[in-house]
């Protein structure tokens, strides 16, 4: 049984409510931190944890905070994203709803170690009943002394707002996020500057992710050096994962990041194996964006090695073979999924929520999703393959922020890894509507020891 | 501390220059001049936070600098991106920047209506000058271009929103030279638009210069009269004593009648200095200007390129097309007789007698408004 | 189209979250306000929330029509926005939205003739693992099968009956 950090307490009767948290070991982090700690030390014990950005890139969020920017008389802000609009991804949802005192008191924590008096939660618009919850939460955590002027005599000062975007997937990028939370479209900044100089209204600003904030507050617990120990290298803690699409349990797991993939998806703790009884065929391991892979390639790698759950395995290989743990949005197909029709439905996401500031992104999303439409209702050519991935990778690397990439990448992999799967719909134009269409690379299960 | 501004070197395409810190590489890549200098369709020198979307002027950093001689992972947009001490930036000398500025021009034609036989910006567009030199010679996007609904922006300012690249540049000019906005970017991703929302007339004292900022034919002036195509007519460098602006303009004639005034443009067809709405619209009798005389046209397009020459007497470029392309030949937007209904090969356009008006082209039958233009025919050829 | 006393209440304790002049923050927020009064957002309360924030009408015109949750036309009572993203479709939510369609005989972004429901299709909501699955309002309806369609339509329309 793999440890839990972040859900340990998820059961508790009333865990959602000051009460009940408190008398579980809750807020003594805070007490902790601001009673014991200097901001620098924070970071340093957030540095020594080896935690990384939960958000999809995975960016070490001690050496993140190291590099905010303090000029003199300049306020500095925190902001949390709680953007979660990746397909397959619903881990920070959960967190929100049931744990949402663990999210405050890792926030009041995160804006002691980096100066922020007025700290946001800028919460997708969709999540529409979460803001309420958390609104309560903050203030319980004010009402009894962890929030507002002077806490805990410390003489810090620390606000904490909600707000709600209005319906934008690029909005979680966190420069885009920030032009929303100024009340404008939510078109990326070009970088540089980089938040953590110019950021909310110009201030240094850090961006995290919800997930990543809340494990600040078992890193202060139990010590950086401590919490580096769980999991595996640069992987270290637990992770959340969302687990979706064909499989027998879907819902939000913590893991530790040493278990393989084989045993996430068919083990009874996790997933519980292929819904219906039936194979796996391919699984989007990390958030829609990341690449997708058949399943002989995503239980083992390339090399044949076991394929675990972190960031170095999963992206073992690198596109080639490989794929990325991203935010954890865990999607598995099976035998009867069509690839084609997935990536396309991926296709047409990212084509809505392009801003469309930059012209790789704005025209190669509606192009890519013309030609996938194509293909997906028998209209394709074969050179329509070949053209689709010609228009990815002159996506790629080429616009102002990765929503260009992350919609390249799913369409890359695809092809990479399904080419034969397009050709069949260019050849059968008539039966490729009427049935879904599982053709190759099925992996049967393999025994799992538990 | 030194007095002495330390200057940095930068190195383009094989060629060292040294500029002020803070520089773009873009701006410094025009100080060296010709085939070094990458295209810029959205970035403009007056315009602040201008730059970064259109992707045309994307380069390889091959070095960061001296001190962390790295290359950068990604290509970068050289008008946002300043140079360091010791940069090594390649332009036209590297394969993946070629690339990449063939697929950006691709994605900005996709759904382009390349209807220059009756846009009047034919002649002095950026996208058709960027296409001729680093367009790909097919259009491999089967599918129907983009429409959008018409809106009417007031009697100045003619908007063809089809043919937009969304650069940005007309927002920040209502913004930063004008007093207030009333145009903006609606909607989101391929569907965004410029557009007023409700209708409203684009009519503040200078507004106008959207018209000269916009790199296509997107915003056009309403008062351009006769609508002549632009290698017909003769600009003038001309002045008059304004109380609003600087009032030093280039009218643009054939024969005796100014048909239409803009902002003075320099080398990269950025205005010199702003205009107000009265000397660009009003101002069309001979009386009203002071003609100081022939203004220089220095760009690579048709209005320069000999055409026309002899007979509008506009400045021949100093370098055949060839040899500023290094041998290459350039690769022709597109025969227009093969893409255009609206120009059949019987209708020769330099044969015509006077300017060229829309009216010398067949009429879109359904509506009896803007002619047809991309068919079936041209799915073979794009520019 | 003028908010009620409480929610200009509110507008100002928003707009005092933000620093001196920054009220333009406010918008994404204020604009929600105004939707939960209205339904949706007409130009004249559109042009109201700019006079309130001291913008130009066309700044809240370009955040509203940049966000997809902002009803720019009237919508009806109850709108069904219905997530059709790949694990939603790979469960099936295809067929819950024609499902919906014939049953309320409206395509997607159709409204009834009585006013009463929406229909509409949406992109991923994050409840993935709880597919298919929709929006109602405020709240997400999962699992959804056919059944749970009847029932939630069933459910719409005595509540609908009984408030009139
Ligand atoms: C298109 C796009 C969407 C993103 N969406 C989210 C999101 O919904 N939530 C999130 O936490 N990070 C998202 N990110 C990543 C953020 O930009 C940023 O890296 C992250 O919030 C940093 O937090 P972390 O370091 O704690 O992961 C997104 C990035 C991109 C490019
Ligand atoms: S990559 Fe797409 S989403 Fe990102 S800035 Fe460009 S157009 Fe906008
Ligand atoms: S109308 Fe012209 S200036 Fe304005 S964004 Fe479009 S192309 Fe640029
Ligand atoms: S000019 Fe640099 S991106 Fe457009
Ligand atoms: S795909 Fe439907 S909620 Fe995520």
């Amino acid at each position: 049984m793999g440890v839990k950090l972040l859900l340990d307490k998820v059961h508790i009767e009333g865990i959602r409510y000051y009460d009940a948290y408190r008398k579980n070991g809750g807020y003594a982090a805070v007490e902790k931190a601001l009673k014991t700690m200097s901001p620098e030390l924070i970071v340093d014990e957030v540095k020594k944890s080896g935690l990384r950005g939960r958000g999809g890139a995975g960016f070490p969020t001690g050496l993140k905070w190291s590099f905010i920017a303090k000029p003199e008389g300049v306020p500095r802000h925190l902001v949390c994203n709680a953007d979660e609009s990746e397909p397959g991804t619903f881990k920070d949802r959960y967190l929100m709803e049931f744990l949402p005192h663990l999210l405050i008191e890792g926030l009041i924590i995160s804006s002691f170690a980096l100066g922020s008096n007025v700290t946001f939660i800028y919460i997708r618009g969709e999540y529409a009943w979460i803001p309420e919850i958390l609104e309560q939460a903050i203030a319980e955590a004010k009402a009894n002394g962890w929030l507002g002027k002077n806490i805990l005599g410390t003489g810090f000062d620390c606000e904490i707002y909600v707000q709600r975007g209005a319906g934008a997937y690029i909005c979680g990028e966190e420069t885009a996020l920030l032009e929303s939370l100024e009340g404008k479209r939510g078109n990326p900044r070009i970088k540089p500057p980089f938040p953590a100089v110019k950021g909310l209204w110009d201030r240094p600003t850090v961006v995290n992710n919800v997930e990543t904030l809340a494990a600040v507050v078992p890193v202060i617990n139990m010590g950086g050096e401590a919490y580096a120990k769980i999991g595996v290298g640069r992987s270290t803690g637990t992770k959340l994962i969302s687990a979706c699409g064909n499989i027998n349990k879907p819902g939000v797991y913590e893991i530790d990041m040493t278990i393989s993939v084989e045993e996430f998806i068919y083990s009874e703790t996790y997933c519980g194996g292929i819904a219906k009884g039936k194979r796996l065929k391919a699984c989007i391991p990390g958030g829609s964006s990341v690449p997708i892979l058949p399943a002989n390639l995503l239980l083992k790698t390339a090399k044949g090695e076991t394929r675990y759950m972190n960031y170095e395995s999963l992206s073992d290989g690198g596109f080639a073979t490989g794929s990325m743990l991203g935010s954890g949005g865990f999607i598995v197909l099976d035998e009867d999924q069509c690839v084609v029709r997935h990536t396309y439905t991926l296709a047409r996401f990212y084509r809505h929520e392009s801003c469309g500031q930059c012209s790789p992104c704005r025209e190669g999303t509606l192009w890519m999703d013309k030609i996938l439409k194509n293909i997906e209702t028998g209209k394709g050519k074969k050179k329509d393959i070949d053209l689709l991935w010609d228009v990815q990778r002159r996506i790629e690397g080429n616009t102002i922020c990765p929503l260009g990439d992350a919609a390249a990448w799913p369409v890359a992999a695809a092809i990479r890894h399904f080419r034969d799967e397009f050709e069949w719909h260019v050849d059968h134009p008539d039966e490729c509507l009427k049935r879904n269409f599982g053709l190759a690379h099925y992996a049967d299960p393999i025994e799992v020891v538990t | 501390m030194s007095e002495e501004k330390k200057l940095f070197k930068v190195t383009i395409d094989g060629i060292t220059i040294e500029v002020e810190p803070g520089t773009t590489i873009l701006n410094a890549a025009r100080q060296i001049g010709g085939e070094v200098t990458p295209p810029a369709m959205c970035y403009y020198t007056k315009l602040k936070n201008s730059g970064g979307k259109c992707r045309t002027c994307l380069v390889e950093v091959a070095a960061g600098s001296a001190a962390d001689p790295r290359p950068m992972p990604k290509l970068v947009a050289s008008c946002r991106t300043t140079v360091m001490d010791g940069m090594v930036v390649k332009n036209t000398t590297s394969e993946r920047v070629l690339d990449a500025r063939e697929g950006v021009v691709e994605f900005l034609l996709i759904n382009h209506p390349i209807d220059c036989p009756i846009c009047d910006q034919a002649g002095e567009c950026d996208l058709q000058d960027l296409s001729y030199v680093h367009g790909a010679d097919a259009s491999r996007f089967d599918f129907e271009k983009r429409t959008f609904v018409k809106h009417n922006l007031g009697p100045y300012i003619q908007l063809h929103m089809t043919r937009c690249i969304m650069c940005y540049r007309c927002v920040y000019v209502a913004d930063q030279v004008t007093n207030k906005r009333v145009h903006g970017i609606l909607e989101r991703g391929d569907k965004a638009e410029i557009a007023t929302y409700i209708e409203k007339a684009l009519d503040n004292d200078f507004i106008g210069n959207v018209i000269d900022v916009c790199p296509v034919g997107a915003l056009t002036d309403r008062t351009f009269r006769f609508k002549s195509r632009v290698w017909f007519t003769k600009p003038v460098k001309a002045h008059r004593d304004c109380s609003k602006c600087c009032g030093k303009v280039h009218a643009w004639f054939r024969g005796d009648e100014i048909l239409r005034v803009t902002g003075r443009k320099d080398q990269w067809g950025e205005v010199e200095d702003w205009i107000c709405n009265e000397c660009r619209f009003e101002k069309k009798s001979i009386h009203d200007w002071v003609i100081e005389g022939p203004a220089e046209i220095n760009r690579h397009s048709v209005i320069s390129q000999g055409h026309y020459s002899g007979k509008v007497g506009t400045t021949k470029p100093n370098e055949p097309f060839s040899k500023v392309m290094k041998g290459r030949q350039p690769n022709l937007l597109m025969d227009i007789h093969s893409v255009s209904e609206v120009n059949p090969p019987e209708l020769d356009l330099s044969a015509l007698p006077g300017p060229a008006h829309s009216t010398d082209f067949p009429k879109r039958k359904d509506t009896g408004e803007e002619p047809l233009t991309i068919s079936e025919k041209s799915k073979g050829r794009l520019g | 189209m003028e908010f009620t006393v409480e929610r200009l209440q509110k507008v100002k304790e928003i707009v005092a979250r933000y620093p001196d002049g920054k009220q333009k923050s406010a918008l994404l927020p204020v604009l929600h306000l105004m939707q939960e009064q209205e339904g949706w957002l007409s130009v004249e309360s559109m042009d109201y929330v700019a006079s309130l924030l001291s913008l130009e009408p066309i700044e809240v015109y370009e955040v509203a029509t940049f966000y997809t949750m902002y009803n720019l036309k009237p919508v009806g009572k109850y709108m069904f926005e219905v997530c059709r993203t790949g694990p939603c479709m790979i469960n099936g939510s295809d067929e819950i939205i024609a499902y919906i369609g014939d049953k309320l005989g409206i395509q997607p972004g159709e409204t009834t003739a009585d006013g009463l429901f929406t229909l509409k299709t949406v992109e991923c909501l994050g409840a993935c693992g709880y597919a298919p699955m929709m929006q109602m309002g405020k709240h997400y309806k999962e699992h959804l099968t056919k059944e749970k369609v009847d029932a939630i339509i069933e459910e719409c329309r005595r509540n609908a009956a009984m408030n009139n």
